[in-house]
């Protein structure tokens, strides 16, 4: 256990220092691209919409806007890290080792959720220049933080497991991540669609990802707490087991 | 497994790889490596010999048969065999874009080897291997005979007791390609059983006690590299001559060509040794400056075996 222990540490270390590494490319964009968002869709024209629910149109999208970034972070830090040691060959250095299956998820994992935390506190900071956020629930703040972004890093593991080329990793964030996000009511509140359009929107589990986040800073909600913290929880166990099982195959890594 | 000799550092039994493509790369294959061998998997492209090395470290999953690594059965005790088992694959498999010490402490680390230790491993293996002075470069900047060295320090780290090395000097230059030899010699002298294949017969007669012959993903020969050597019915020799010829001499009962004006080809039975051939030279007036093989003598039984086969790799 000590051996499997030690191995998952460095994979841990040698995914997070690649995020330090690259800072360039894995903090600061995001960094850039939430400050837009904080300027058009908060000041400009968030002052025309006035309040969302009671509160502040901005201090309304912020959490889920942090979310946002969380989600894109840790689904783009595993499913590159991962293709890309498959496409250089280097992924062979962890198969050929005694390093277990689940130590190898987990140490994808906790890169992905490193980044994510990495850049959910950025974009955070950058949402203190644009309006208050007094955090409702710190404890569940972070645990919805981090269980998010472990489940989006497990599903850009998956998608790097049956990845072979790099369409094949740009395919999934352009058209199913980035659609289900922003119609995750990031922006708005479900309550404001059709009744037809609500039910459509529960399907979506970003949904209950962003109003957790959000109930958790400022304490309202679209959706049932506890049935999006089940979820999340859900999502989290199915994804993990599913790749370990997947990299125990060999799918897509072994002949 | 024990057996009169000591341990089996390998052990494979009926062992067989179908691909999804349908190409059946081995055929039941067994044989055995001895703890303190260097072994020689050869054949031609194609045989199977890649597809053996990666069914041995886990990167190819296998159809059918059982292979043991110093005792361990990989089925299970997968972690333990691995932990015994250093691999230099053919194709460059680095992380290009990471320091060269930084892959080799982190190598140590996935066998469970602890960082302090693991930068102590690194420094020293960058040091045998003449890349101590780029441990702070990416390894894309490396030359291919400096990324096929770094390969090498990274197999080492965890310190296997069985190292494979998959095509170790493809493409690098005579001076490596030699202190590569010395190094793996003196590794293997030091108790490290080795396996290697290669395209370069030279390589496997110098290095090598053991040899095994893969052809079309069958074991067409198992021996000692002595005993497999005695097999060799005929050699083919190249005389230099001290004056140009118009034409090949008549060497009587030899079958000789001219390959240039000053250069004589001889084919020479194990019988027939030689000295005759020399004296007919001498008798027509041929001074003979310098001989030397055409191939190595193991390229002559392996052409031989293989009935000079090429394909694809697999």
């Amino acid at each position: 256990m000590r051996t499997q222990f030690i191995g998952m540490i460095s994979l841990v270390r040698k995914e997070t220092s690649r995020v330090l590494r690259i800072w360039v490319q894995t903090l600061i964009p995001p960094g850039i691209t939430m400050s837009l968002y904080f300027i058009i869709f908060g000041t400009l024209i968030g002052k025309r919409i006035g309040e969302m629910e009671g509160y502040p149109y901005m201090e309304y999208i912020a959490p889920g806007l942090v979310m946002m970034s969380v989600i894109t972070n840790s689904y783009g830090n595993v499913v590159g890290s991962f293709f890309n040691a498959k496409i250089q060959g280097h992924i062979e250095e962890l198969l050929v080792s005694p390093l277990s299956e689940v130590f190898i998820v987990i140490g994808y994992l906790a890169g992905g959720i490193i980044r994510g935390l990495a850049v959910g506190t950025v974009v955070t900071f950058i949402a203190l220049f644009f309006t208050q956020i007094n955090i409702k629930y710190p404890l569940m703040t972070f645990f919805v933080v981090i269980m998010t972004a472990g489940v989006f890093s497990l599903a850009g593991l998956i998608n790097a497991i049956f990845a072979k080329k790099f369409d094949d990793i740009a395919v999934i964030p352009s058209f199913v991540l980035a659609p289900l996000t922003y119609l995750g009511g990031v922006f708005y509140t479900v309550s404001l669609l059709p009744e037809f359009w609500q039910t459509i929107s529960r399907l979506n589990p970003i949904l209950y990802m962003i109003n957790s986040m959000r109930y958790s800073v400022i304490g309202i909600s679209d959706v049932s707490i506890q049935n999006a913290l089940m979820m999340i929880v859900f999502f989290f166990i199915i994804l993990f087991l599913i790749a370990v099982i997947l990299l125990r195959k060999g799918i897509g890594i072994r002949q | 497994m024990q057996n009169a000799f000591g341990m089996h550092a390998l052990s494979i039994k009926n062992l067989s790889k179908k691909y999804k493509s349908g190409v059946e790369a081995l055929k039941s294959v067994s044989f055995d490596v001895q703890q303190g061998d260097f072994f020689a998997l050869l054949g031609p492209n194609g045989a199977g010999k890649t597809t053996a090395i990666g069914i041995i470290t886990s990167l190819v999953n296998k159809s059918s048969g059982s292979i043991e690594v110093f005792g361990h059965d990989m089925d299970k005790e997968l972690a333990e065999a691995k932990s015994c088992i250093g691999v230099v694959p053919q194709e460059v498999n680095l992380n290009l874009f990471d320091f060269n010490f930084n892959i080799l402490v982190n190598q140590a680390g996935f066998y469970g080897i602890p960082r302090s230790e693991g930068k102590k491993r690194a420094e020293q293996y960058l040091k045998k291997m003449q890349l101590w002075e780029k441990r702070k470069t990416d390894a894309r900047s490396l030359s291919g005979g400096m990324k096929r060295r770094l390969m090498v320090a990274r197999a080492l780290v965890n310190r296997p007791k069985l190292l494979l090395l998959d095509e170790p000097t493809a493409g690098v230059d005579i001076e490596t390609r030699r202190m590569m030899w010395d190094f793996l010699r003196d590794l293997n002298n030091k108790g490290t059983t080795i396996i290697l294949t290669t395209h370069y017969l030279e390589e496997a007669e110098q290095l090598c006690n053991k040899v095994a012959i893969i052809d079309e993903g069958k074991i067409i020969e198992n021996d000692s590299m002595q005993n497999v050597l005695k097999k060799l019915k005929t050699e083919v020799f190249i005389l230099n001559t001290e004056k140009p010829l118009d034409e090949a001499p008549n060497i009587k009962g030899y079958l000789a060509s001219l390959r240039s004006p000053q250069e004589i080809e001889i084919t020479v039975s194990q019988e027939q040794g030689v000295n005759d051939a020399f004296s007919s030279l001498q008798e027509s007036g041929v001074k003979v400056l310098s001989m030397r093989n055409k191939n190595s003598r193991l390229e002559e039984l392996f052409l031989d075996l293989t009935k000079g086969q090429l394909g694809d790799d697999s």
